[in-house]
C-alpha cells in the first residue's frame, strides 16, 4: 500500500456543513476520497445524492472544481474533460467521475463502457447505496434481492444484484478497487493508488443509506462493517488483471470467520418482508460470490 | 480579398474543411447517415496530423455532445455533427449545452425521422430542436456550408450560445459543387483562438451547473445571484442580440470573401415581386427555379429565403413580406396537429403589422420525396386561383402526396 495512517492528507476539501442526510455513508466516504485525490483534480457528477451534498447555487460545500452533467452522460463528461484538458495542454490534471449505482449500473452504463473501452485516462467512482436514493428509494439493478423499495413495495426486489465489478473487469481496465466507509484508510490508500495509475480506473464504494435502508443514522459504520463481515460486500483490488483481497476481507478469508447474512439483514427495515426462501437464495448468492473471490485470490 | 482555391466537393467535405480551418481542438461524433463522411474526413485530418485536435470516438450521440460540452467547459473549441435520430438522441444535451452557454458548433445534416426508418432528407430533425436555445442557420449550397461553419464559431464565441449549421442530407451532403475554400490565413485573421470568459480549471475550484432554486440566493459574500429565471432571461436576451452579431460577423466575412452574408434572409427576384415563396435550405433553392417558371406565366414571383431560423428574423421578414399579395411557405417538416413551424412563426411575425396577405403552407419533400420546381409552380398557380376567387386565405397543402 502506498501510504499509511500517519500520512493521511490533513487538508479538508469538504467544508463544514452539507446537505447530505444524517449518517450518510457517501458523506463519510467522500471526505477521504477527496483527501486522497487532493489538488489538481477535476470532478464531474450527474444528478445524484452527491449533487445534493454539493449544495445549492450559489454556494457549495466542497473545495474542488466540478462540473455537473446529465444522468446518462457521466463517463462521457469525464472523457470530454480529458480531451479538453489534453487539447489545451493540461495533461497532469486527474479527471474523476462520481456517480451513484443508478448512474453507474443503469442509466450511465453505456457511457461508462464506452469510456472504459477507449481506455480514457480517468477514475470512475461508483458510490453504491443500492437504490435510487436521491429520488426516494426506488429499485436499481444494484438493489439486493428481498429489499423493499418504493417501486418494489409489496413483493420486494425479486432479482439478485447485478455484478457491476465483473462487468468492469471484463473491460480489462488498469485498476479496479472496492472500498467501504467502515475502513477509511483502506479507502484512502486505494484512491491514492488510483490517482497514480494511468488509464481507466473503476472504484466502488459500498455506502449504507439510513433513510433508504431503514436503520438509525448512528449505525452507518456498523452496517458498512457488517456488509464486509458477512461477505455481502468484499474488499479487493484488481491491478493489471491481478486480483487481490484486501483489508478485512483478506483476513476473513484467511481465518474463515465470515458470519451469516442475517446479522446484516436484521438491522435494516428494507429486508423486513423478505421470505425464508429469499433469505436462503441471497445467502447462497453471497456464498457463491465469496467462493469465486477465494478462487480468484488463490490463482 | 485574398486568393481562394476553388475545389469541387460534397457538402460534408466542405463542413470538415471548415472545422479544420477553424482549428477545432476537440471533435466527438458518432456515425449516422448522411452525416458520416464528416466524421471520417475529420478522422483523416487528425490521424494524419493535418489537424491538431483530440478526436473522441464515442459510443453514441448523447456522449458526442457531452464530450463537446465538457471540453468546451475547460476551454477547448469543440465540434460535432449528426443527423436525424442522432440529433434526437442528443436532445437532452442540446438543452444542457445552451443552458451552459457554451460556444459549440454542430453540423446537422438534415434527414427525416422514424418511425418508419428513413435515411432520406427532410428537416424534421432540426425543426424539432427549435426550442433548445441553439442558434440555427440553414444553408443553400456547399459554399454556404463552409462559410457558415466558419462564421458560426465567431458568432457562438461572441454571444455564448451554441450554433447548429443545418443543411439538407444528400441534396447537399453528398452532392459535389464548386466551393471556394478560404485561405487559412484569412480564417485565422477572422476567427481568433477561443478565449472563454469562464472556464473550469484545477487551479480555480468552482461548481458549474449545480442545483438552482426558483428564487435568487445570496452567495457566501452576501451578493444576491441570479436564479433560474434570470439565467434563462439572459439566454433569451443573448439569442435576440445574436441577430446583430450574426449580421456584423456576416458583413465582416462578406468584406473578406466577397460573398454576401450581410442579412438573416436572402432574396431572389423580389424587387418587383408581389407573390413571395419562402423556405429554408434546398427547398428554397428549388423555389427559385419555380419562380423562373412562374415568371414565364406572367406571375411576378420571388423567393425570400430564411437563412437564420433561430433567432427568428421577425423584423427582416416583416420588411421582406410587406409588399406581398400572397405568401407561400415551403417546408420539409411539420408540427403535427397544426402546420409547418416556419409558417406559424411567419404568421406570428406579421401579427399586428397590417400585412394580412393570404398564406398557404406547402408541406413537401418529407422523407426524401422529390420536390420538383414544376410541382411547386403548379401548386402556386392552384393556390393563386383559389385566392383570386377568395376561396382560401389560410391553408396547408401537401405537395406530391397521395391524399
Amino acid at each position: 500500500m502506498p501510504e499509511n495512517l500517519f500520512k493521511v492528507n490533513r487538508e479538508e476539501y469538504m467544508l463544514p456543513g452539507n446537505r447530505a442526510c444524517q449518517g450518510c455513508g457517501l458523506s463519510l466516504s467522500y471526505r477521504y476520497v477527496l483527501k486522497a485525490l487532493r489538488e489538481n483534480t477535476i470532478l464531474t457528477l450527474p444528478a445524484s445524492c452527491l449533487t445534493v451534498l454539493h449544495g445549492l447555487y450559489p454556494t457549495t460545500s466542497v473545495v474542488i472544481p466540478c462540473l455537473n452533467c446529465t444522468f446518462a452522460s457521466t463517463a462521457a463528461s469525464a472523457a470530454g474533460l480529458v480531451a479538453g484538458l489534453a487539447a489545451t495542454g493540461k495533461t497532469d490534471t486527474t479527471v474523476v467521475a462520481v456517480a451513484g449505482d443508478g448512474g453507474t449500473y443503469d442509466i450511465g452504463i453505456q457511457a461508462l463502457s464506452g469510456a472504459a473501452e477507449r481506455g480514457t485516462d480517468f477514475i470512475f467512482v461508483c458510490y453504491d447505496n443500492e437504490g435510487y436514493m436521491n429520488t426516494g428509494t426506488q429499485r436499481s439493478s444494484a438493489t439486493p434481492m428481498g429489499a423493499l423499495t418504493t417501486t418494489t413495495p409489496i413483493l420486494t426486489k425479486e432479482q439478485n444484484k447485478k455484478d457491476m465489478l465483473k462487468i468492469m473487469e471484463a473491460h480489462d481496465i488498469a485498476y479496479i478497487a472496492t472500498t467501504s466507509p467502515a475502513y477509511p484508510l483502506d479507502l484512502y490508500d486505494k484512491f491514492v493508488k488510483a490517482k497514480r495509475i494511468k488509464g481507466t480506473r473503476y472504484m466502488q464504494i459500498h455506502v449504507p443509506c439510513p433513510p433508504g435502508w431503514g436503520y438509525p443514522p448512528r449505525e452507518t459504520v456498523k452496517l458498512a462493517r457488517l456488509a464486509i463481515e458477512t461477505g455481502v460486500f468484499v474488499l479487493f483490488e484488481i491491478e493489471n488483471g491481478k486480483f487481490r483481497l484486501t483489508g478485512r476481507s483478506k483476513s476473513l478469508a484467511e481465518k474463515g470467520t465470515r458470519i451469516p447474512l442475517t446479522n446484516y439483514l436484521e438491522r435494516q427495515d428494507r429486508f423486513k418482508k423478505m421470505s425464508a426462501d429469499q433469505l436462503s437464495q441471497l445467502q447462497k448468492f453471497v456464498d457463491n460470490k465469496w467462493n469465486e473471490y477465494l478462487k480468484k485470490s488463490a490463482s | 480579398m485574398t486568393m481562394a482555391e476553388v475545389q469541387i466537393m460534397t457538402g460534408n467535405t466542405a463542413a470538415a474543411i471548415a472545422a479544420k480551418l477553424c482549428q477545432v481542438q476537440v471533435v466527438a461524433a458518432y456515425p449516422i447517415t448522411p452525416q458520416t463522411s464528416i466524421t471520417e474526413t475529420l478522422s483523416q485530418y487528425i490521424e494524419s496530423g493535418a489537424l491538431k485536435a483530440e478526436y473522441v470516438r464515442v459510443e453514441g450521440e448523447h456522449s458526442a455532445l457531452t464530450v463537446c460540452i465538457s471540453a468546451s467547459t475547460v476551454g477547448a473549441r469543440a465540434f460535432t455533427s449528426t443527423s436525424s435520430h442522432g440529433l434526437l438522441y442528443m436532445h437532452e444535451q442540446l438543452h444542457w449545452a445552451a443552458g451552459s452557454r457554451l460556444p459549440i458548433v454542430m453540423c446537422c445534416v438534415n434527414r427525416g425521422v422514424g418511425a418508419p426508418w428513413s435515411i432520406f432528407n427532410d428537416q424534421q430533425d432540426s425543426i424539432a430542436q427549435r426550442d433548445t436555445g441553439w442558434i440555427q442557420i440553414y444553408c443553400r449550397d456547399n459554399q454556404e456550408i463552409i462559410d457558415t461553419v466558419i462564421q458560426s464559431y465567431r458568432i457562438a464565441e461572441e454571444v455564448y450560445a451554441p450554433v447548429m449549421v443545418c443543411y439538407d442530407g444528400f441534396v447537399l451532403s453528398h452532392t459535389m459543387m464548386p466551393v471556394s475554400v478560404p485561405e487559412a490565413a484569412l480564417v485565422n485573421s477572422f476567427l481568433p483562438p477561443y478565449k472563454p470568459h469562464t472556464f473550469l480549471s484545477a487551479e480555480n475550484p468552482r461548481n458549474i451547473n449545480p442545483v438552482i432554486f426558483p428564487h435568487m440566493r445570496k452567495n457566501s459574500a452576501g451578493v444576491l445571484c441570479d436564479g433560474y429565471m434570470e439565467m434563462r432571461y439572459k439566454l433569451q436576451k443573448s439569442l435576440e442580440k445574436a441577430k446583430d452579431t450574426i449580421i456584423a460577423v456576416g458583413m465582416q466575412y462578406t468584406k473578406l470573401t466577397g460573398r454576401d452574408y450581410s442579412e438573416l434572409l436572402w432574396h431572389y427576384k423580389t424587387e418587383d415581386a408581389d407573390i413571395v415563396l419562402t423556405g429554408m435550405g434546398s427547398i428554397a433553392t428549388e423555389a427559385t427555379v419555380a419562380v423562373d417558371q412562374l415568371r414565364l406565366q406572367g406571375i411576378k414571383a420571388g423567393v425570400v429565403g430564411v437563412r437564420v431560423f433561430r433567432p427568428f428574423p421577425r423584423i427582416a421578414l416583416q420588411k421582406a413580406l410587406q409588399g406581398a399579395r400572397a405568401i407561400f411557405v415551403l417546408e420539409k417538416a411539420i408540427s403535427y396537429g397544426y402546420e409547418g413551424a416556419l409558417c406559424s412563426d411567419i404568421k406570428a411575425a406579421l401579427y399586428g403589422t397590417g400585412i394580412s396577405a393570404p398564406m398557404h403552407n406547402y408541406i413537401a419533400g418529407l422523407g426524401g420525396r422529390d420536390v420538383k420546381a414544376r410541382e411547386i409552380a403548379a401548386a402556386v398557380e392552384t393556390s393563386l386561383g383559389e385566392i383570386n376567387n377568395k376561396k382560401t386565405h389560410n391553408k396547408t397543402v401537401w405537395i406530391n402526396c397521395r391524399q
